[in-house]
């Protein structure tokens, strides 16, 4: 019996697999042990974390194939891997060394200002970021198999991603309520694919998985996004930009899962040492904000 | 029969709501007092790496094999089916033990090899099977029923009242694997 492989349920059904879980942002093969042995679901091979890549400024393109190399060799768990928006080529690289996701991010500096990658075209599944459902949507267009929000990446602030999951969230429960008639205009008004809108407004959800991503530094923050209705969580800076990762990492899987136990957030939370020192996103000039790559 | 569906991470929904399909109404188990108000327990797809970790910490792998062990059924698929191994090649991760059976962690590959087939399931039938990034049984004890084969290795095995599959059956629209679990 023939096998199928890249189709859109396995592609969609690996991030089904993640749902309730941390991905991590690590950089080296230590600190995927460290997640891994944390709990997370699965690891993102960098370079430079968020934080670094907003410090350090220059061109952030994919990693060091060296480096996700070792990363993938060094645990069990999925290994995902960035790519610039819209550079399919690194794509292609990525999928050529078996990475398991590809997360086309706008943390590196984009390569194309009006197309995003074709990701109908890869047998690797892809995960997108999004600010808003259209845009969301849109990807999910292109081929994207999995979203998260933006947030803002390396601030370890998670006002954004709060907003972000919130306009995702709810304008999805606002097509929800629209009648049939009403949705080519809610197709056109988002940007979106007509026949993905009557499908989200018809199961009042996402066809693919939604995580949170961009901001999160504590047990709580990922806690808060989860009550939101996120599936799952994101991690960049926020673990191995504080004081004590490992501990960190092992309470924020942990609040994940327990998101609406109070009490084991509680006792999570306590003796994790300094979190990610953070930036204000509001004293923040436009230029610096990544969450405007793409659109 | 109230069932539950362990809720540490993973595809726990896609179970609840196949499981909903065959009319039952599932509760998520993520304690041992939640544990103790069910009949039967679906170990859902997911990390078997993190769901096991949360298990240990939460205090919830002895309570499940006191259950097992008493006769509760259990459905376990894909990292299911690694917690319900006796033994994972190449690792000390934890495990339940409730099948005797040898299993590898990502036997078919990364997820670029991830795939779906037709296959032949005993007592099932024929269902549409969806693998990603899956293990297989590398050897099997007695007393183990071999359900489904692909590439020559078991990847539907039964023992007792515990039933495991290496692929998905909570991806599809297809109920009878977990028909099967409810039969048992």
């Amino acid at each position: 019996m023939t096998e199928e492989r890249g189709t859109l349920r396995v592609k969609r059904g690996l991030a089904e697999m993640l749902k309730g879980g941390v991905i991590m942002d690590v950089t080296t093969a230590e600190q995927a042990k460290i997640a891994e042995d944390a709990g997370a679901c699965a690891v993102m091979a960098l370079e430079r974390v968020p934080a670094d890549i907003r410090r350090e400024g220059g061109v952030a393109r994919m990693a060091d194939l060296t480096k996700i190399d070792e990363i993938m060799r060094s645990v069990t768990i999925p290994v995902m891997a960035k790519c610039r928006i819209g550079h399919f080529v690194e794509a292609q690289i990525l999928q050529s060394l078996g990475v398991d996701y590809v997360d086309e991010s706008e943390v590196l500096t984009p390569a194309d200002e009006e197309h995003h990658v074709n990701k109908w075209d890869f047998t690797v599944p892809f995960v997108c970021g999004g600010t808003n459902l259209g845009e969301a949507l849109r990807r999910i267009g292109e081929g994207a198999a999995m979203i998260r929000s933006k947030g803002e990446a390396g601030t370890g602030n998670i006002v954004e991603a709060v907003r972000h999951l919130r306009a995702i969230l709810g304008e999805i429960r606002r097509l929800h309520g629209l009648a049939p008639e009403e949705l080519a205009g809610a197709a056109k008004d988002l940007r979106a694919p007509q026949e993905i809108v009557r499908d989200v407004a018809g199961s009042g959800r996402l066809p693919v998985v939604l995580f949170c991503a961009g901001g999160v530094a504590t047990p709580a923050d990922a806690a808060l996004v989860m009550q939101l209705g996120a599936e799952g969580v994101f991690v960049g800076s926020g673990i191995f930009k504080s004081e004590d990762p490992a501990v960190r990492a092992k309470a924020i899987v942990e609040a994940t899962t327990f998101h609406s136990d109070p009490d084991v957030l509680a006792k999570v939370t306590r003796g994790l040492g300094e979190a990610m020192r953070g930036l204000d996103v509001r004293t923040m000039p436009d230029e610096e904000r990544l969450a405007q790559r793409g659109w | 029969m109230k069932i539950g569906v362990l809720a540490l991470q993973g595809d726990f929904e896609d179970h609840r709501v196949a499981l909903g399909r065959l009319g039952t109404d599932p509760v998520l188990v993520r304690t041992p007092d939640d544990l103790g108000g069910v009949d039967g327990l679906v170990i859902p797809g997911g990390e078997s790496t993190t769901i096991g970790k949360l298990a240990v910490r939460r205090g919830l792998i002895e309570p499940i094999r006191a259950r097992a062990a008493s006769g509760m059924p259990v459905l376990g698929t894909c990292a299911g089916m690694i917690l319900c191994a006796r033994r994972v090649v190449d690792s000390d991760q934890p495990v339940l033990g409730l099948v005797d059976i040898t299993v590898r962690r990502n036997a078919f590959g990364r997820q670029v090899d991830s795939f779906e087939c037709d296959l032949d399931v005993g007592g099932v039938g024929r269902v549409r099977a969806v693998f990603i990034r899956a293990p297989w049984v590398e050897s099997v004890g007695e007393g183990v029923e071999v359900l489904a084969e692909r590439d020559g290795r078991p990847v539907a095995a039964r023992q007792g009242r515990v039933l495991v599959t290496a692929f998905h059956p909570e991806l599809t629209e297809d109920t009878g694997v977990h028909a099967a679990f409810l039969g048992v």
